[in-house]
């Protein structure tokens, strides 16, 4: 546990759209490498939207939130937009009271909202069925 | 050794309705705040503590999130110090869970300027004392030039 190599964050490429999120546990160490390494990928792969899962973070202090606006701050600066999904209600609240608003920090109820802000939409499933339906 | 998550894990899937009414308090605590690693246990250590004494989910991230502003301060600008926990209880019945947070470092020099949203000698977001004054139900700071600084939080159940 202590002292040993955390394995990186898992980041996925969806078309121009990098796919990742964030773990229960964010320590200074592992916010460090995982700006430097989603902003090299960023760069690498021309990627124009990054979608961050932070539905598992079950705390925000103002370090993660100091991560999450300079990591938009950077991405911008490289072209791409992104958008912070899933914060639990407890965390928000407490972000407020905090005094912490994430200025910048473009944000979604969840995933699935956050990858159709970023330009993808979910094709109407049983296309075929429906058209058959119409049709009687 | 266990994992901290486990043991938060298997607290909360543990608790019984009634537990924490009937039982004693646990004993207070004190946890050294030295590294990264330290910060981890004590959040682990403060969320396990919050269940413990019966807090609902909002104030579980309230006292966790002061705690964990806390302890950064005590390592970043205090080179280090200890959070102990303890569980008050009122005469009234509401029982608590008080955090205090101490360190040697060089203190607090201008107490109010600290205190101000925005205010960072530490390249953070300067939100870290007054925002654990806000996430709180009582506060207070007792510290100086060259005394080290003590920060002691208490948050109360369903007030």
């Amino acid at each position: 546990m202590t002292g040993q190599p955390q394995p990186g964050v898992p980041i996925l490429r969806l078309g121009d759209v990098l796919v990742t999120g964030l773990l229960n546990e964010l320590d200074d160490r592992t916010a460090i490498a995982f700006t430097e390494e989603l902003t090299e990928r960023i760069s690498a792969e021309g990627a124009r939207g990054v979608l961050i899962d932070i539905s598992r973070l079950e705390v925000i202090d103002s370090f993660v939130a100091r991560t999450l606006m300079e990591l938009t701050t950077v991405a911008r600066l490289l072209g791409a937009r992104v958008i912070v999904a899933g914060m639990r209600p407890p965390v928000a609240i407490t972000l407020v009271e905090l005094g912490i608003e994430l200025v910048g920090v473009e944000t979604a109820l969840n995933p699935e909202q956050g990858m159709a802000a970023l330009g993808w939409r979910q094709a109407p499933q049983p296309l075929e069925g429906a058209r058959r339906g119409t049709a009687r | 050794m266990a994992l901290p998550g486990e043991s938060t894990l298997a607290s909360r899937g543990a608790k019984r309705p009634g537990r924490a009414e009937t039982r004693r308090p646990p004993a207070p605590a004190t946890y050294p705040v030295r590294t990264e690693e330290d910060l981890l246990t004590v959040r682990h250590a403060v969320r396990a503590a919050t269940v413990e004494a019966g807090f609902g989910l909002v104030d579980q991230t309230r006292v966790v999130t002061a705690a964990s502003e806390l302890a950064r301060n005590a390592y970043v600008h205090g080179g280090g110090g200890t959070v102990t926990l303890e569980y008050p209880r009122e005469p009234g019945g509401r029982r608590g869970l008080r955090l205090t947070v101490k360190d040697e470092g060089p203190g607090i020099a201008d107490l109010d300027a600290a205190l101000t949203d925005g205010f960072t000698t530490g390249g953070g977001l300067g939100h870290g004392l007054g925002g654990a004054r806000r996430l709180m139900d009582e506060f207070t700071v007792r510290t100086g030039p060259g005394e080290g600084t003590v920060v002691v939080v208490t948050r109360w159940t369903s007030r």
